[in-house]
């Protein structure tokens, strides 16, 4: 079997085999609940589509993906099984890749199984499903995106706790990043090109285009090296922890 | 097999190992002794590929551990200090996990775990989670899974460490016999443990290897090799001193313990290596003053004098 599959069945055995992943799963499909029918008002909205749901994601993402991802690797430190892991005969990237791969799937199924959401919306009226997809693909990379920085925190420290603060903190950057109260103070100070800057690592408006069914090759890559860069740094603090 | 050859690490200022060489052939096991802090745990973990030297090069079945990690590492079983373990799973699973990330899969990962399973004496405790697992049971798991593959080389960073005697025993004679077809590299603080196991043992110390030879070369070294040591009943202590001294062939004559009635000395030889001469004309005396004996020994040398003897110079040169 590949080793990349081996990492990934192994973690996900490690979530299964507690009752964490039961207890995030519930959690979560409760709080997608709660927000997108009490404060998202879904039903007096009388709109046939999914955007109270969807908009909430970032700030739900932003303490549950932590939770997941918070042990990915501190907890290899702080067991000391980093070092069996790599004195097997596999690269780190396999490793980093196969544990990526165990929580993102795991986020996914998470996500998954907020179906009746879907369901509902078609039955009461006819809502634009190639736009619920696609909210459901940018939803999904958010996830993944916040994952792969949570990957890189935990790596960072043998303290699950530090490592969830880290990631919290980095994630709600990059969600408030774009907006105007945080825009504002800053384009009194400096020049245009900066705010811009700052601004374009908001995951907000990509989100927002994947969600109205846009798909825009632009947010692809956005999500891709969201995902792709945080996972290289992971790699360059475990090369750097051994040595 | 391993091949290790002028192997540094410096961890800041501090140089944990300092232009380490040794090769170890197929056959051999090698024993790896030192007070802790003296670089052991980071020669073995720069040998298995965790931590790269900063200045050598280490070659294990002709790989370079640092360009070709995968090939060298494939070839090796590792067991890290302490014996770390998922602690989430079975030892079954476990050991499962560890046979696949190494390519075993299907009837031969089935095999290869049922034969680590015997050898680590692991039956009772296959199903059970790990984390309830006493400390024994861990450091064995730790052991079936660095031999889960069936390796060429094993590397053990104390592999006796927090056992009762019983498990050092089944331990050692696990290592002795797997010795007889690997190469094999262990650590330990514990000197028996050398003398009980090894073929050839490495005494470093602060990151130099400061002697290399079998546990017999080693104890030669000692300053008690091949004196003698004789009771005597019922005579003073002067007495034994004055009439021991008259052997031509030794150096010294010391007492060592004086409780009337019983006087014990020692003898040193003139030089090193002398055979039975000196107990023979022990002997002769005793029977010339009419002596009782109790005993007459001949002593070896003891490993722990070497030991003490050569790491602790090496303090005091600082």
């Amino acid at each position: 079997m590949n080793p990349i599959l081996t990492i990934t069945k192994r973690e996900l055995g490690g979530f299964f085999n507690s009752p964490v992943a039961y207890v995030f799963l519930v959690i979560f499909l409760l709080m997608t609940g709660a927000f997108t029918f009490f404060i998202g008002q879904f039903f007096d909205r009388a709109q046939a589509n999914l955007q109270p749901f969807f908009m909430w994601h970032p700030w739900l993402y932003l303490f549950l993906v932590p939770a997941v991802g918070m042990r990915l690797w501190s907890e290899e430190r702080r067991l000391g099984t980093l070092e069996l892991l790599l004195t097997m005969p596999i690269s780190p990237w396999q490793s980093i890749t196969g544990k990526f791969i165990a929580s993102w799937g795991f986020l996914i199924l998470a996500l998954s199984l907020t179906f009746p959401i879907w369901w509902t919306v078609n039955d009461l009226g006819s809502p634009d499903n190639g736009a619920i997809f696609t909210g459901y693909i940018g939803s999904a990379l958010m996830a993944g995106g916040y994952l792969a920085i949570t990957s890189m925190t935990s790596a960072l420290t043998r303290n699950q706790v530090i490592s969830f603060i880290l990631s919290v903190v980095i994630c709600l950057s990059l969600v408030l990043c774009g907006w105007p109260p945080v825009t504002d103070p800053l384009a009194a100070y400096f020049p245009n090109w900066i705010v811009e800057g700052v601004a374009a690592f908001s995951v907000m408006p990509h989100f927002d285009r994947l969600q109205q069914g846009v798909i825009d090759s632009r947010d692809l890559i956005y999500f891709i090296s969201l995902i792709g860069f945080p996972l290289f740094a992971t790699s360059v603090i475990i090369r750097s922890l051994r040595s | 097999m391993i091949k290790v050859e002028n192997l540094s690490k410096t961890f800041g200022p501090k140089v944990a190992v300092n232009d380490v060489s040794f090769t170890v052939e197929r056959g051999e096991i090698l024993g790896f002794l030192g007070p802790n802090g003296a670089g052991k745990s980071t020669t073995m973990r720069m040998i298995t590929g965790y931590i790269p030297p900063t200045a050598g090069v280490v070659k294990v079945g002709g790989n370079d551990v640092t360009e070709k990690p995968i090939e060298a590492k494939r070839l090796m079983g590792y067991l890290p200090e302490s014996a770390p373990l998922y602690t989430d799973m079975t030892v079954e699973g476990f050991l499962g996990f560890c046979a696949e990330v190494r390519g075993i899969k299907g009837a031969d990962k089935a095999k290869a775990i049922d034969r680590a399973i015997d050898m680590c004496f692991l039956k009772a405790v296959r199903h059970q989670s790990v984390d309830t697992l006493s400390k024994g049971f861990r450091h064995r798991t730790g052991f079936a899974q660095a031999i889960i593959h069936d390796p060429d080389i094993l590397v053990m960073d104390e592999p006796t460490d927090g056992l009762d005697p019983n498990q050092k025993h089944e331990v050692r004679s696990l290592i002795r016999r797997m010795g007889q077809s690997k190469a094999i590299i262990f650590s330990t603080h514990i000197l028996e443990e050398v003398e009980a196991a090894c073929t050839r043992a490495i005494i470093i110390d602060q990151g130099k290897i400061v002697a290399n030879g079998t546990p017999e070369e080693l104890k030669a070294k000692s300053e008690l090799a091949n004196s003698y040591v004789a009771s005597i009943n019922g005579t003073e202590a002067s007495a034994v001193r004055d009439g021991l001294g008259t052997v031509i062939q030794s150096a010294k004559v010391t007492i060592v313990t004086d409780k009337a009635p019983i006087v014990v000395a020692r003898v040193f030889p003139k030089k090193a290596g002398a055979d039975g001469e000196l107990g023979q004309a022990i002997f002769d005396v005793a029977a010339q003053n009419n002596w009782k004996v109790n005993e007459i020994k001949k002593e070896e040398g003891r490993l722990d004098d070497v030991f003490r003897n050569i790491t602790l110079s090496d303090n005091q040169v600082q």
